[in-house]
């Protein structure tokens, strides 16, 4: 955005949204490695890595577009 | 116990039969989704005070925030599920509703159709209609879309509700008034930034809720050709695996339809109808920057369009493969059995534990309310500047007309709200209604189509041709519902099944409606050249973007798209 009274990107909140997610999934997995969920492919934990996936996603855009920092649209 | 404590809390959460049960970490995941969309609707009313902002998001949008928008405000949740459910049904066939809907019509949005609306500088589709044709066909169009918005979302939060209530137990009436409130809120606060907001928030969630099943679901079956042999162990058949070789003949494909149907009645009528000319998708659109981002709005969405199946096909077709049991048709459902309409829950149950399932089913819930969003901020516009403003009051203050689209929105959800309900009390109304909108689609966008690149087409031609496009679908709709038997003529063939009808309908009715425009225009007066200027092609000066580079032009990426498509073709054949 380029408006000059500096509207947050939605890359911002995208960021903020699936950082929240990732901690969430993380958390999570993490609490039931040692007793899986009683889904098909559990032993792949699809969760754990679904949380680092979001959290590097997330964070990536959190950062990237957070306020203060100057961005070009 | 954070469970036990929100359920007694809530006596409206109610554990009935259900497909999914949800964990703490689920519902914080759903908790936080709604609070997400509060907070983005509170920040965002401080920038939307004029009604350009409020209407059309300030057209200051990015051509990737404006693309994924568009996209976005088309993929809800209903539509998930039901191409989810079509393709258990048909095979990959489902897959041209993606493809061939995708390419043509999305890049002749972007590359012919789209300077016009965006030169013009018209603020919705019936005000270019109002520039090119005059009032009468404005109103017409302008009043039925108004409509036909309101009927679709409630359509659409009926459909939620249903859909939570048989997979997750949820009281009707609570997914109803919760998410209605929401929308409300955050639409009526921040207008269409809101609602492009919460579109792209949509479209993260939606691929990264759904990509489980299709990676899970590969490595299950053992890829592709592990999943086209269990599909062929199961139905004894590779038809559901051809997307075009089984077209030859009605009776040669699970879906009843010939490749004439599928290509210019699908690719060319239906998906151009809709592309070009739905202000739903379109405002997103017009919410650009400039005219190249305006332009590469829909180029952007169509590519994002044709890898759309590995999330909606390819879970249906894992389905087919790996489920222990058949999905029947909503009329066979008896206890134990599940529906079609069931195939993309039950999935996501098969392969998601805490946490991940709250992040698929926060995606459905985003899809069914960025749909509801996208259908109140829409009709608000349209209700604002093409009822309001012309017909009943005139030359009001800016802010003004902001109050009337805030209030038009509150307005919006509660029609929706009392359609909702509506709609539970009589359920086959819902095909009706939905017919309804395909009735207007084709003739609508031969219409608009004819009014850029034809300048013989006159005012009282416009008015004539649309409403005979229109009044035509009825007919057809209309005699085979009375009598089953007239699916042959429409479709030209006594093999056609019912999905040939909407394809073929949809056809004839755009050659009604092109028909009719061109013999009317024939005896009656056109427009006077200077009254055409920005509206139609030869009194249009286009920017010359030969100065810039090949990266950069909607051509170019234009042309990439059908190279994609020309590719996923071959592969899938």
């Amino acid at each position: 955005m380029s408006r000059e009274h500096h509207m947050l990107p939605v890359w911002f909140f995208v960021g903020v949204l699936l950082t929240i997610y990732g901690i969430i999934l993380l958390i999570t997995a993490i609490t039931e490695f040692s007793h899986p969920p009683a889904v098909v492919l559990a032993q792949y934990h699809p969760g754990f890595w679904g949380g680092i996936l979001l959290l590097l996603i997330g964070g990536f855009y959190t950062l990237r577009f957070r306020p203060g920092r100057r961005r070009k649209e | 116990m954070a469970l036990t404590s929100l359920t007694a809390a809530g006596i409206w959460l109610q554990s009935t039969n259900k497909l999914i049960s949800l964990s703490f970490s689920d519902l914080l995941i759903i908790i936080f989704y709604f609070a997400m969309m509060l907070g983005i609707g509170f920040y965002l009313k401080r920038y939307a005070n004029t009604s350009n902002d409020f209407f059309l998001a300030g057209r200051e949008m990015s051509a990737w925030v404006a693309g994924l928008s568009f996209l976005s405000a088309n993929l809800g949740a209903l539509e998930l599920m039901g191409w989810a459910a079509a393709t258990y049904q048909y095979g990959i066939l489902a897959a041209h509703f993606y493809w061939i809907a995708a390419f043509p019509s999305m890049v002749f949005l972007g590359l012919v159709m789209m300077p016009f609306y965006y030169i013009s500088k018209t603020h919705s589709v019936p005000g270019y209609l109002q520039l090119r044709y005059g009032e009468a066909t404005r109103a017409l169009s302008g009043i039925s879309f108004a409509f036909m918005t309101i009927l679709m979302s409630g359509i659409n939060m009926y459909a939620m509700a249903l859909v939570m209530k048989v997979v997750l137990g949820w009281n009707i009436h609570f997914s109803i008034w919760i998410s209605s409130l929401t929308v409300a809120i955050y639409v009526s606060l921040g207008g269409l930034f809101s609602a492009i907001f919460n579109e792209v928030l949509q479209f993260f969630l939606i691929w990264l809720g759904a990509l489980v099943v299709p990676v899970l679901g590969m490595i299950e079956v053992g890829g592709w050709s592990g999943l086209v042999a269990r599909i062929q162990e199961r139905v004894h058949s590779d038809d559901y695996v051809h997307l075009w070789s089984t077209l030859g003949s009605f009776s040669g494909n699970p879906m009843g339809v010939h490749w004439t149907g599928v290509v210019f009645g699908l690719g060319g009528v239906i998906a151009c109808g809709y592309w070009t000319t739905d202000f739903l998708v379109v405002q997103r659109a017009m919410a650009a920057k400039d005219l190249r981002s305006a332009q590469l709005t829909p180029i952007i969405a169509s590519y994002f369009k044709m890898i759309i199946p590995l999330i909606v096909i390819l879970p249906g077709l894992l389905a087919l493969a790996v489920l222990p049991y058949r999905l029947v048709p909503e009329s066979a459902i008896h206890p134990g059995l599940h529906s079609y309409n069931e195939v993309l829950p039950l999935m996501l149950a098969r392969y998601c534990g805490p946490g991940l399932l709250g992040l698929g089913v926060t995606a459905l819930i985003a899809g069914f309310m960025s749909g509801m969003a996208g259908n109140v901020s829409a009709f608000a516009t349209v209700w604002t500047y093409d009822i309001y403003q012309p017909y009943i009051r005139k030359s009001e203050s800016d802010a003004h007309y902001v109050r009337v689209g805030r209030w038009c929105t509150i307005l919006g959800v509660i029609l929706s709200i009392a359609t909702a309900y509506f709609v539970t009390q009589f359920k086959s109304i819902m095909d009706y209604m939905q017919a309804l909108v395909s009735f207007f689609i084709a003739p609508l966008f031969g219409t608009v189509i004819l009014g850029m690149v034809w300048r013989r087409a006159t005012p009282k031609a416009g008015f004539w041709g649309l409403l005979a496009g229109t009044v035509s679908s009825i007919a057809m709709y209309a005699l085979v519902k009375a009598n089953p038997a007239y699916l042959r003529v429409i479709a030209l063939s006594p093999n056609a099944k019912d999905m040939a009808e909407n394809l073929y309908r949809a056809l004839w009715s755009w050659l009604i409606c092109v028909l009719v425009t061109v013999i009317v225009s024939l005896f009656t007066t056109p427009k006077h050249a200077d009254q055409l200027t920005g509206l139609v092609y030869g009194f249009t000066t286009f920017p010359n973007d030969r100065d810039l580079p090949l990266y950069k032009r909607p051509l170019f990426w234009g042309a990439g798209v059908a190279v994609f498509f020309a590719i996923l073709q071959w592969i899938f054949w």
